[in-house]
């Protein structure tokens, strides 16, 4: 719907001071987007796709093309057919394409959908890049919390169609409920050590490891008690997990 | 504007598909006109038995013009077909490929983009038409030779050679407009559908059926005719009579025009209006 292929049934959407019914096209000049799978025309080279994106954009000149074929790392093939291309290679492509105009706003959505760890990990390490060192202000729409939590600073949470939350992403985790894995030698020990803590809310047992409802500042005292109790510790990590935070969210959502 | 028809016409013209009707054409022209040839006129004297007990005929009349005025007669059929897998690609063949995603969030009007593929659809019917128009009277000439057109239809008439070519050139012009509604209807077709096979199947269909209520004469289907766009495609077949209907030709191209423009219209509500789902 931000990117008017669906047309809302009431209400408007303004991006950057312009109303998207209205001022369609002055919205959109602002804004950069690839929506779930980056299709292409295959039978015709990526610099090609590029030429007809930028007509679309109102021009755009060779030297701009290439500028952010380089960008997404396939300078090196732009002249071949976009056929030839591997899912990870068109994922890359479609970001060139949302760049080509230079917009203020790129709206990702579903990015890293259908790649391997490696795919997944360039296409993150390119949107840290397009908002750290472009300036970029980058939406990106996900399912997977995980790829969210490393690299948004801001977040909102849609459930049923409804936004639920909002706000930073490290404020919003804060919020939510927070847990230590604690992993220790001989693992008996280790239960009935932490039974005895006060400040212990709750354990849950999961194979060789408890997830410990706790506060992170009480960890370096845990861990003193532990030692002392002779027991070998192998691990205490802090978690708070976007996932976590997500469902809880969502749960107590769909319970109201 | 202009770029984006450009853009439109490149997407058109590196599709190997739009390829496949000028294949045909270029085999089967060839192969019918060469077979003519070879049976040396056998085919104008089987049409012309019974009219050879009253008339006797003079002179060559089995000739180059004869053969490309035969060859006419696959714009019923066989040239509608043909032009609906171009026409009826260049919508629905984005909604398959999944490009509307890529090009219907730009910064640029819907109704721009669906003109510039209006446009392109207008100037591959056109190149069509000229190329079958082209090839089929060029070869026909050089494989028979000129001389007087015969035309056995009402009738014989027979026009003088150096009345002819002028016809053609006229006759396919007016070719090329009939086709338009074709191909606007493939247009059409292709709007409202995810898959390009539908819009050339449908137009195929409407053609047809079109056709045989044009053709067939039953008493009533007189009625519903005058309605029908088949009833005035063989607008080009007029500027082959004599004296030529002017007005005849002029109302049937308006009517042609018509039909054109509706299903363009059609269209373009549709697909302004179009959610782009998947």
């Amino acid at each position: 719907m931000l990117l008017s292929l669906i047309k809302p049934t009431e209400g408007d959407v303004f991006l950057f001071g312009y109303s998207l019914k209205k001022e369609r096209d002055k919205a959109l000049r602002s804004i950069g987007g690839i929506v779930e799978k980056p299709d292409f025309y295959l039978y015709l080279t990526a610099h090609r796709n590029l030429e007809i994106v930028g007509a679309l954009n109102g021009g755009t000149t060779r030297k701009r093309i290439l500028e952010v074929l380089g960008l997404v790392g396939l300078e090196q093939r732009a002249f071949d057919k976009v056929k030839t291309y591997s899912h990870g290679m068109k994922q890359r492509l479609g970001i060139a394409q949302a760049l080509l105009s230079d917009p203020e706003m790129v709206i990702l959505d579903e990015p890293t959908s259908g790649l391997d760890p490696q795919g997944m990990k360039e296409i993150r390490d390119l949107i840290r890049h397009l908002a750290h060192d472009q300036k970029k202000t980058v939406m990106l729409s996900s399912h997977l919390l995980n790829e969210v939590e490393m690299v948004a600073n801001r977040m909102a949470i849609i459930s049923q169609g409804e936004l639920v939350t909002q706000g930073e992403v490290m404020k919003l985790l804060e919020e939510g409920e927070k847990y230590v894995v604690v992993r220790g030698e001989p693992a008996a020990k280790v239960r009935s050590v932490l039974e005895k803590q006060k400040v212990v809310k709750k354990i849950v047992e999961r194979g060789d490891s408890f997830e410990v409802t706790m506060s992170f500042d009480d960890i370096p005292a845990l861990n003193k008690t532990l030692v002392r109790s002779g027991i070998a510790v192998q691990a205490l990590v802090p978690r708070r997990s976007l996932e976590d935070f997500f469902l809880s969210i969502t749960e107590t959502e769909s319970k109201l | 504007m202009g770029r984006l028809v450009y853009y439109e016409l490149i997407k058109t013209f590196l599709k190997k598909r739009t390829y496949i009707g000028f294949l045909l054409v270029a085999v089967v022209v060839p192969l019918i006109e060469v077979a003519m040839k070879l049976e040396g006129g056998r085919f104008l004297q089987v049409t012309t038995r019974s009219l050879q007990q009253d008339f006797f005929f003079m002179g060559n009349l089995f000739n180059g013009w004869f053969v490309a005025y035969t060859m006419m007669n696959s714009l019923w059929v066989h040239i509608p077909l043909l032009i609906s897998f171009v026409a009826g690609d260049q919508l629905a063949g984005e909604a398959t490929a999944g490009t509307y995603r890529l090009i219907l969030i730009k910064p640029v009007s819907r109704t721009r983009i669906f003109l510039s593929k209006y446009y392109t659809t207008i100037v591959y019917t056109v190149i069509f038409v000229v190329f079958l128009g082209a090839l089929s009277v060029g070869l026909a000439l050089l494989l028979l030779g000129a001389g007087d057109l015969i035309i056995l239809a009402r009738g014989i008439l027979i026009l003088p050679g150096h009345d002819v070519a002028w016809r053609f050139i006229v006759g396919y012009v007016l070719a090329a407009w009939a086709m338009l509604t074709i191909a606007s209807m493939a247009f059409f077709f292709s709007s409202f559908v995810e898959n390009a096979i539908g819009p050339i199947i449908s137009t195929m269909g409407v053609n047809m059926i079109f056709l045989m209520v044009t053709v067939i004469p039953v008493e009533m289907f007189e009625e519903i005719r005058p309605y029908l766009y088949t009833s005035y495609m063989n607008v080009w077949q007029k500027i082959f009579e004599d004296p030529i209907p002017w007005q005849s030709v002029g109302t049937s191209a308006a009517i042609l025009g018509g039909y054109s423009l509706a299903f363009v219209l059609a269209a373009w509500i549709i697909f302004r209006r179009k959610d782009i789902l998947s």
